[in-house]
């Protein structure tokens, strides 16, 4: 079992004809993602890899494939029209790994995939992946391997880090979901702790947050109300300088400076597992396993 | 990006908020010659890109443009947190009646750029937030509808009891949303709102930060980038691509994402290290980026050890180890260097590195004990 994406995952990939998209769509397919369908406006009709057909529109893959999730790789000006179009198509998934997306656009998208009921993923994120079932995004498969830790963090190479070294000791993944690091991103911890609650493969998770707001701490006060499942957690940027604020309404309007000792307090008030270190998650995972 | 106050209040001004004359000032007969033009009394106020300008004695009160003049040159020229003062602004000075806040920022909670208004304004906002909450309306507003008439007056009239200024602070809330939302803002404030004791609303100070992924398609804004403000190395970095911040120690940092960046420079505090700095080459490498990030970590004389952490997914390790054979053949290294490599082709980056000499792990904490040692004047182990 896994969240989010499994063997059933149609894939379909927006940009797939760009540098990014057709790199990471024979990545994905070389993982053994269904990749069903691309979309480049204008490049409608022709194949890629001579296998996976190219359509001019969401719409036109979705009625000729049956794709259920999409992945983007288009610039980031045309993020925010690339998630409504998916959703807007029917795509129930929507993953989103371009990096620059205002945040003002953001603001227009969360609601309008939220209304329509589909799952967004990102912007800024670097997707996620189902060992040994599919993997939608830039994670590098050979790092993962299939087992029973969920794995959710907001950065993108420090998943890499963690997940190689649970692999390297290992400790499998049901499945690993980098959330990204951006303002609003369309799933945050909480939607991701709940997921691998109710997934009935997993037996723990980990989950790798950093300075900045407090979504980590409402996912501590989440992990404390509604999980059984043991969580250890880990918050990069100890040792960060504090930043230039943003003027007085940053504080005012989180109530916080979302500093990591904050963090890591949240963390341990609601018995989660604090790893110093990023290899102290293999300790702290093996033991609650037991 | 950070703008200025008066850059901020130029904008304002565009979309119809009433702002106090005034001009900028790089000299102080400049400055004189300002509060004469547009009569006294005024403000002269450093510009500069940080908080506390006033408790640091960055803004001051002048009775005559000779008096502008004696307080602009004790301004321009002073360090405010780090940062030297090279402008003014000269400002007509608002008859004060009382003080209030007006701010938007995107809220991450909500999704939402969020207005916050308050009837205490003045510099103590963040007291008000923390001691009395009631004193504060917070106000969401959906971007796909923009902000309504009937929400900006719920806003002037819990700031005011008068109807005349009630209905001029409304106003004001919809030109400065308008303000927010073209020029890409992250924040907007104005603090203080003031109403003169004849019923005029007034921004007397004004902030904008601007989203940095907005800069793209608002070259207008990005004109009002002020580099002179900024390190010298972060601008370079900026200028190719890299994200870098300087800090005090003197383990040099070069990673490829930020949150592996953090986690790096924590470890080296953990190992007993200090590191020099936040340096993040971004996703998609090419050689030329590490070459600029060695030029910038060798260019600070604290560094005394150099300390690679590259993970590769999107970031090929080859492309790497290629930068680094590169910049260290044009610039002999002075300092040892630590590379730790592994991910994406991390056979061919081995390969590559041990054919000129170099060696290189794929473990973090060994390659970042070994640094620390190194930056220490220890041998490596």
């Amino acid at each position: 079992m896994s969240i989010f994406i499994n063997k059933d995952t149609k894939l379909v990939v927006q940009g797939i004809t760009g540098r990014d998209g057709s790199f990471h769509t024979r990545q994905m397919m070389e993982y053994g993602t269904n990749v069903v369908a691309g979309v480049t406006p204008g490049k409608g009709g022709q194949k890629f890899e001579d296998k996976v057909p190219v359509f001019n529109t969401v719409y036109d893959a979705v009625a000729a494939t049956g794709a259920n999730t999409s992945v983007i790789y288009v610039p980031p000006m045309g993020a925010a029209d690339a998630i409504m179009e998916a959703v807007d198509a029917g795509c129930a998934m929507v993953v989103c790994i371009t990096e620059g997306v205002p945040v003002l656009d953001m603001t227009k998208v969360y609601p309008f995939v939220k209304e329509r009921g589909a799952r967004l993923l990102g912007a800024n994120c670097p997707g996620i992946i189902s060992p040994g079932e599919s993997k939608v995004g830039i994670i590098p498969g050979r790092i993962c391997m299939p087992g029973n830790v969920g794995v959710v963090s907001r950065s993108g190479t420090l998943t890499y880090e963690v997940v190689y070294q649970l692999t390297r000791a290992g400790l499998g993944q049901t499945t690993c979901v980098g959330i990204g690091g951006d303002p609003i991103n369309g799933t945050n911890f909480i939607d991701c702790l709940e997921a691998f609650e109710k997934d009935p493969k997993t037996k723990a998770v980990a989950m790798m947050g950093e300075i900045g707001g407090t979504d980590e701490q409402e996912a501590a006060d989440f992990v404390k109300h509604h999980m059984k499942k043991p969580v250890v957690g880990f918050i990069a940027g100890q040792t960060a300088p504090p930043g230039r604020r943003m003027g007085h309404a940053g504080a005012i309007i989180s109530g916080s400076a979302g500093t990591a000792a904050e963090k890591i307090e949240a963390f341990k008030a609601a018995g989660i597992g604090v790893a110093v270190r990023p290899m102290d998650f293999v300790e702290l995972i093996k033991a609650k396993l037991n | 990006m950070n703008i200025h106050e008066y850059q901020a209040k130029d904008i304002f001004k565009g979309f119809g908020v009433p702002v106090p004359d005034g001009k900028v000032a790089t000299t102080p007969a400049e400055a004189e010659a300002i509060a004469t033009a547009y009569g006294v009394p005024v403000m002269v106020k450093a510009q500069v890109h940080v908080g506390g300008r006033g408790k640091a004695g960055g803004v001051k009160f002048c009775k005559t443009p000779a008096d502008a003049k004696e307080k602009a040159t004790a301004i321009l020229g002073m360090q405010i947190k780090g940062l030297t003062v090279e402008k003014v602004l000269v400002t007509v000075a608002a008859d004060i009646g009382s003080e209030a806040y007006v701010g938007i920022i995107v809220d991450r909670k909500r999704k939402k750029p969020v207005f916050m208004v308050s009837a205490a304004g003045g510099i103590d906002i963040e007291q008000v937030a923390a001691e009395t909450p009631e004193k504060i309306l917070y106000l969401p507003v959906d971007t796909r509808y923009g902000l309504r008439s009937y929400e900006a007056m719920r806003m002037g009239f819990f700031l005011y009891s008068d109807v005349k200024l009630a209905k001029q602070a409304a106003r004001i809330m919809q030109q400065l949303y308008q303000a927010f939302m073209a020029s890409g803002c992250s924040l907007a404030e104005i603090n203080p709102l003031v109403a003169t004791p004849t019923g005029e609303c007034i921004a007397v100070d004004g902030k904008m930060v601007i989203d940095d992924n907005e800069l793209d398609r608002r070259p207008e804004i990005e004109a009002l980038r002020d580099v002179s403000s900024e390190a010298p190395s972060e601008v370079d970095a900026r200028n190719n691509n890299l994200t870098f911040i300087k800090l005090d120690g003197n383990v040099g940092c070069v990673v490829n994402g930020a949150g592996l960046a953090m986690a790096t420079m924590d470890l080296v505090k953990y190992y007993g290290g200090d590191p020099a700095n936040f340096l993040d080459i971004g996703g998609s490498s090419n050689p030329e980026k590490v070459v600029n990030a060695l030029r910038i970590i060798t260019a600070d004389p604290n560094v005394k050890c150099i300390l690679f952490n590259i993970f590769g997914g999107i970031t090929r390790t080859d492309d790497v180890a290629n930068g680094i054979v590169t910049a260290t053949r044009a610039n002999p290294l002075k300092v040892p260097i630590v590379i730790r490599l592994t991910g994406t082709n991390e056979e061919i980056a081995m390969k590559i590195l041990t054919d000129n000499g170099f060696s290189a792990s794929a473990d973090m904490d060994e390659a970042v004990i070994k640094a620390v040692k190194l930056a220490q004047g220890g041998q490596a182990a």
